[in-house]
């Protein structure tokens, strides 16, 4: 098929399904598996027209720039939509079998609902189209962390959409000045006039700091653990692997297209905010109690790390972008596969303590493993995709010579280090009991596939550099 | 000219009064409010910007507003099962995208 034909479905295959699943309640599952497996397909049917027939363009519907709705997929999009269509199956898998009765429509149908925001808003071809897709993903990812219904699921989430609003109109704000200066709200039109524009510092001021709060970038994260960690497991793996990289995929197309990579302070401020971020929730991460909380601030930082490689992009090139994307890719795997794995726990042990565990190696050793590989990844040990994009990311870094991040870099995977081994301490070792309840399978073949994936990244590195192409 | 500029300042200084109401405000209706506002006061920024007779500022502040009753349809949503006792807390599952109440 065309490759530009392509765009358009990517959006509306799972937002089909999502609409779907909410209006029918029959045929649930099966809603499920084909809307994510569905997307997979075209995901790689985009991913494997790219090379030969170079970044798409498809105007919907026939209308043109200015009115119509434009969408375009180039090496970036193309990587982030395959990485999302890849772990959304696997999310699938474990959501059939951890949901049951109205949970699992509800949970359908805002998933691909969430799906279809991400996959719109990585082909989306100008501002204003970013800005709704912004706001669907930001709804749908609130609504399934409500998913939980406890009250204090329900108090994260409300905090969440307060943040996730915020977010948007700041953004939406720095759209209005840009609009208002430069007439147009095509990305392709706008490329390079952001710094000549009057307004446009303001504007990117604006833009980047609601998708900061957005992304849960260190100190703008205090809504993240308590959203993430009082989620359902599923959502905990969406929301942390996938959404919150959405934010920040933006800020990277909008820096570097729209502003050249522009202003040295730019560079600097958010390389700090990473290396903050990296050490500070690193920290906070070794001293959380509970096991789900520890996973989300891990979470807050890893953003770091991809705040800095984000930071050296304008100064050291493609080695830094492709730090950038490496790193990003194996935290999506790593940590979807992770919650999903203290996800399988705390729904044994009915806690998500972490020096509660019941040493479960030999009745749950798929979630276990599933742990150690995601655990691997983390802490950037080699042969695992983290480890790829440390590699990079610490090559970029001694060729600008910023080596006070080799510092920042080794000292996270340290405190890395210190807080899944806190969590494999209470997984692994002999159990003295006798096994009481089961999981189904699928909920822990599902954890370590990512986990396993993660690690799997390291040897795939160079496929997925070739995909991604030149800087935007 | 002037009333435009006039309409973007005041957009300008009602947002800041959303934001600033969002900070310091306690209860979460009322910072669900403060959203409200701003988000009001960017939609009178956007169409302040705009040329005369320009169809575009309208198109897009039009689909702001749906979003924004999305959302604070939502938003109030989640209040209301905030402030229910946790009677159904087991039903609760169903925040739904567009903010309906499921029966």
């Amino acid at each position: 098929m065309n490759g530009a034909a392509l765009l358009p479905l990517l959006v509306l295959w799972p937002l089909a399904g999502g609409l779907l699943a909410l209006v029918a309640p029959r045929g649930v599952r099966f809603v499920l598996g084909a809307g994510t497996t569905g997307n997979l397909v075209l995901a790689l049917s985009l991913a494997a027209a790219l090379p030969a027939a170079g970044p798409f363009n498809h105007a919907v519907g026939g209308w043109g720039a200015p009115l119509g709705i434009a969408l375009r997929a180039d090496g970036l999009s193309t990587v982030l939509v395959l990485i999302t269509a890849f772990v959304a199956p696997l999310l699938a898998l474990h959501a059939s079998a951890a949901y049951a009765g109205p949970e699992r429509r509800y949970f359908t149908g805002l998933f691909l609902l969430c799906l279809a925001a991400l996959n719109g808003l990585f082909v989306a071809g100008d501002l204003f189209n970013l800005y709704v897709t912004l706001e669907l993903l930001g709804l749908s990812a609130v609504a399934l962390a409500a998913l939980g219904g406890g009250p204090t699921a329900l108090a994260a989430s409300l905090r969440y959409l307060l943040a996730t609003l915020t977010g948007s109109l700041l953004y939406l704000l720095g759209v209005a000045l840009l609009y208002r200066a430069a007439g147009t709200l095509d990305l392709a039109q706008l490329a390079g006039q952001g710094t000549g524009l009057p307004g446009g510092p303001l504007a990117f001021a604006l833009m980047a700091a609601g998708l900061l709060l957005k992304a849960a970038v260190f100190p703008l994260h205090f809504w993240l653990p308590p959203a993430h960690a009082n989620a359902t497991p599923p959502v905990s793996a969406a929301l942390s692997g996938l959404v919150v990289k959405a934010p920040l995929y933006l800020v990277l197309r909008l820096w570097l297209s729209i502003y050249d990579g522009a202003w040295p302070l730019v560079a600097e401020l958010l390389a700090a905010l990473g290396a903050a971020g990296v050490l500070w929730c690193s920290l906070q991460a070794v001293l959380q109690p509970r096991a789900k909380l520890l996973v989300a601030y891990s979470t807050v930082a890893q953003l770091g790390y991809l705040l800095i490689a984000l930071a050296l992009v304008p100064a050291a090139g493609l080695t830094a972008y492709g730090a950038f994307v490496l790193l990003l890719v194996s935290h999506v795997l790593a940590k979807a596969g992770l919650f999903l794995a203290v996800g399988n726990l705390a729904r044994r042990a009915r806690h998500d303590r972490i020096d509660g565990f019941e040493r479960v190696v030999q009745h749950m050793p798929l979630s276990a493993g599933a742990i150690a590989l995601a655990g691997v990844s983390l802490m950037g040990l080699p042969p695992s995709g983290g480890f790829s994009g440390k590699w990079l990311l610490l090559q970029a870094g001694i060729a600008t010579g910023a080596w006070w991040l080799v510092g920042v870099v080794l000292l996270g995977g340290l405190l890395a280090a210190v807080y899944i081994f806190k969590l494999i301490e209470h997984t692994f070792g002999g159990s003295d009991r006798p096994d009481a309840t089961a999981l189904p399978r699928r909920m822990e073949w599902a954890a370590l596939a990512l986990g396993g994936s993660a690690v799997g990244l390291g040897f795939l590195g160079q496929p997925l550099l070739a995909l991604l192409g030149g800087l935007p | 000219m002037t009333g435009q500029a006039l309409y973007a300042v005041v957009g300008c200084a009602l947002f800041c009064l959303g934001f600033h109401a969002l900070v310091v405000a306690a209860h979460p209706l009322r910072r669900l409010l403060a959203v409200n506002v701003m988000g009001s006061s960017v939609f009178l920024v956007l169409v302040a910007g705009s040329a005369p007779g320009d169809p575009l500022p309208q198109a897009l502040v039009i689909t702001g507003i749906v979003v924004a009753v999305a959302a604070t349809a939502l938003g109030l949503n989640l209040l209301l099962r905030l402030s229910v006792p946790a009677a159904d807390g087991e039903s609760g599952g169903g925040e739904s995208g567009n903010g309906r109440q499921p029966s």
